[in-house]
């Protein structure tokens, strides 16, 4: 390949603006196997390649990529799922601009190889197949492990342990497993089917999944020691809707991005009628925050016809916390941004619905301790904004009831769990944590990584206290 | 899937099931609520367990069948099964020597708040009890709370039977002292009770059945404002002290999906309903 070919990736596929505004179809259609052939070919195949320190999961990424290079899309996904249970979901959610790709020698001159797309495509690829679930290994170690939470975390944790040979039964508190892929990520970006076949593909590797079980109601955690298990991994999770505690915030038509995307992803209330459950929507939303659980919102309000989204953030385009392509995916649909601007109550009529809100721009200060710049309200800018749904998407923290009922398990002042990086070792003998329990509301791929070094520390765990 | 192991009809349209969920009898406490999910379609539908069978690991919920998912429930059978149950959800009763108690309940609710008031009396309190309904039609477990409770008390809107509305209420308090006082049932109910109660000092819970999602502090669907701060009914509740409750905005929250429900109830009588019947 020549030196200005290999400069450009090969660019993916999209449902077009026009139509895939009125559907919940997955946006991005993926690469055929052409353009994942001459994607692959545009990797350099570096002997130390800097892509794999990138990848929290420690994925062996040129060797997967030569085998998409030489057309061997199974070995490819085999070569992946060595160190990744979930590459259907990694190649689609992972913010590989900000990991493996920065680090990609070809980003110094052009675009870095596309490895998310990759990934993505070899994982998809072997879906359509059929998928292989390696025969179990023999193995001397026996013990049982309970993973608290089918989300990214448990799901990664679950898979690693189940391949070392413990008796792995994971615990989901909600009827379907996936934690937020399932309730959160909406179908557009996350088809549920994807998700379905890899958690499927843990339940074959071994793993027990029991869905309809919330630890720290059903059982505490140490009632799970109790009834014989050797470790506990709590992934549970980031799920407790943080709102702006400002007047008129329980009035109807105000959401959490919680309850929201819960009702459309989880229950598909954009199926209503035909299936149970509703979503209540006006014809103006204003979804408040500016991460990618914002974007996801105001995503879905647009595909559930409302006329016209907006986004208030209270800093600038500069700090959006959100994806970049998400941001391009939001402003491509016609969802309009409102910067520097913030909510100070909300408004409803008679009927207790809310009408509008009121706001107060902002401008940037000095830099606060998140490293970005704090916003400040400009005095005397109040106005009013005419909408009629709000969707606070201002971000989570994790459920308490875990850390309410575990006695000697420290939580932090934002609730998660005090855990070490490392090894996701808590405060409490045998207990380990991993993902945003841990990290509060971060990315899929951070809390895989999170659920992988935890497994590896619970292995050492158990072999010593069974050897001892 | 969860089996339904009986099924009884307690008045017109109010049925009282027993769901096959061991795990969950063994562990749940009066005052608990379970979500069902009828089908991989449904809804999820929060019912306050009306009782346990630790021996054949049953979960006992009352339902009125008004709704779309609740008539669809009524149509099941036993040995049919539910596709999802879980729990206990929701905190306990607070079972304690409380001394004479007044509980209030109308309808449906009855059910529940027998299985509540079994375990209060067993700490050795006196119970009175206020078995309340639209008509005498809705009235349910009337001879049971009746001998679960030193006195009775039967009160409909209509004055079909007993007393014509909760106001009989006033010259109860008047004339007899309660340490405690609970109250189950339509919004309309806990607000009457404890504008009753509150002249009294009689601290009384209530319990909210809130719009719930997931039913487990993810959703805030069910957020209510107690004493001025806001609540999940779900993870703080779903008791709460009634003289702090904001009900009306809980009633304008409650009010929001009336439109969607009418409109499914609707469709599935003249649809779905006519189908499976």
């Amino acid at each position: 390949m020549d030196r200005e070919k290999r400069k450009h990736e090969t660019p993916m596929a999209k449902q077009d603006v026009l139509e895939r505004i009125h559907n919940f179809y997955e946006v991005a259609l993926g690469y055929t196997e052409e353009q994942a052939m001459r994607e692959a070919q545009r990797c350099l195949q570096c002997p130390n390649p800097h892509c794999v320190e990138g990848c929290p999961v420690e994925i062996d990424i040129p060797a997967f990529i030569k085998e998409i290079k030489e057309g061997n899309f199974l070995a490819a996904s085999v070569k992946l799922k060595e160190k990744n249970s979930l590459p259907a979901i990694c190649g689609r959610v992972c913010p590989q601009e900000n990991q493996c790709q920065v680090l990609c020698v070809l980003g110094k001159m052009g675009d870095p190889v596309a490895i998310g797309r990759l990934e993505r495509f070899a994982a998809d690829y072997e879906r359509m197949k059929g998928v292989t679930v390696p025969p179990k290994q023999e193995s001397s170690v026996t013990g049982r492990v309970a993973v608290v939470g089918s989300g990214p975390a448990g799901l990664t944790a679950a898979a690693d342990l189940v391949k070392l040979g413990y008796e792995v039964v994971m615990f989901e508190a909600l009827h379907a497993a996936g934690g937020v892929l399932m309730y959160g990520i909406p179908e557009f970006r996350m088809p549920k089917k994807v998700v379905q076949a890899e958690v499927d593909y843990i339940r074959k590797l071994g793993v027990e999944v029991k869905t309809n079980y919330m630890i720290g109601r059903i059982y505490t955690i140490d009632e799970l020691f109790e009834s014989g298990f050797d470790a506990v991994f709590v992934g549970s999770g980031a799920g407790l809707p943080r709102f702006m505690r400002v007047p008129g915030e329980n009035l109807g038509g105000v959401y959490s991005a919680n309850e929201f995307l819960i009702r459309v992803n989880l229950m598909k209330a954009y199926l209503f009628p035909e299936y149970d459950t509703p979503i209540r929507l006006g014809k103006k939303v204003a979804v408040i925050g500016g991460g990618n659980v914002a974007m996801d919102s105001a995503r879905s309000a647009l595909r559930l016809g409302a006329e016209e989204v907006l986004i208030v953030y209270r800093r600038s385009k500069e700090e959006l916390p959100a994806r970049h392509e998400e941001v391009e995916n939001a402003e491509a649909e016609g969802i309009k941004f409102m910067f520097l601007t913030n909510p100070v109550r909300f408004l409803g009529d008679e009927s207790g619905w809310v009408k509008g809100i009121e706001c107060i721009k902002m401008r940037l200060g000095e830099p606060d301790d998140s490293g970005r710049r704090r916003p400040l309200p400009i005095e005397g800018s109040e106005f009013i904004m005419d909408v009629d749904t709000v969707v606070i998407a201002i971000g989570q923290t994790p459920n308490p009831i875990i850390q309410r009922t575990t006695k000697g398990l420290e939580t932090t002042r934002w609730g998660t769990i005090v855990a070490k990086d490392e090894t996701g070792q808590t405060t409490k003998k045998g207990v380990y944590a991993g993902g945003d329990v841990v990290s509060g509301a971060a990315t899929v791929i951070s809390a895989m990584g999170a659920g992988k070094r935890a497994a590896r520390s619970i292995h050492e765990y158990i072999m010593s206290k069974k050897g001892a | 899937m969860y089996e339904i192991v009986t099924k009884r009809e307690l008045a017109a349209n109010i049925y009282l099931i027993e769901v096959a969920a061991e795990d969950v009898a063994k562990k749940a406490k009066p005052g608990q609520f379970v979500i069902l999910r009828l089908n991989e379609k449904g809804e999820r539908v929060p019912l306050t367990i009306a009782g346990l069978d630790l021996e054949n690991g049953t979960v006992a919920v009352a339902f009125h069948a008004v709704g779309r998912s609740t008539k669809k429930l009524a149509k099941m059978k036993e040995g049919d099964s539910i596709h999802d149950l879980v729990g206990p959800l929701g905190n306990p009763t607070e079972i304690a020597k409380f001394g004479r108690i007044l509980c209030v309940a109308g309808g449906v609710w009855c059910a529940p708040l027998r299985f509540i008031v079994q375990a209060l009396r067993d700490k050795g309190n006196e119970i009175v009890i206020v078995a309340a309904g639209r008509t005498k039609d809705t009235l349910v477990f009337e001879k049971e709370l009746k001998e679960l409770s030193d006195e009775f008390y039967v009160a409909t809107d209509d004055g079909s039977k007993g007393h014509k509305g909760l106001d009989f209420l006033k010259d109860l308090l008047k004339t007899q002292k309660f340490d405690h006082a609970m109250a189950m049932g339509q919004v309309v109910l806990l607000q009457t009770v404890t504008e009753i109660t509150r002249a009294h000092n009689l601290k009384t819970m209530v319990t909210l059945a809130s719009i719930m999602v997931d039913g487990m502090g993810m959703c805030g669907a069910c957020r209510v404002t107690v004493a001025g701060e806001t609540k999940f009914a779900c993870m703080d509740g779903p008791e709460f002290d009634g003289h702090q409750v904001d009900f009306e905005e809980l009633i304008r929250r409650q009010r929001v999906y009336l439109p969607e429900e009418r409109m499914a109830s609707m469709l599935y009588e003249k649809l779905g309903g006519m189908k499976r019947g």
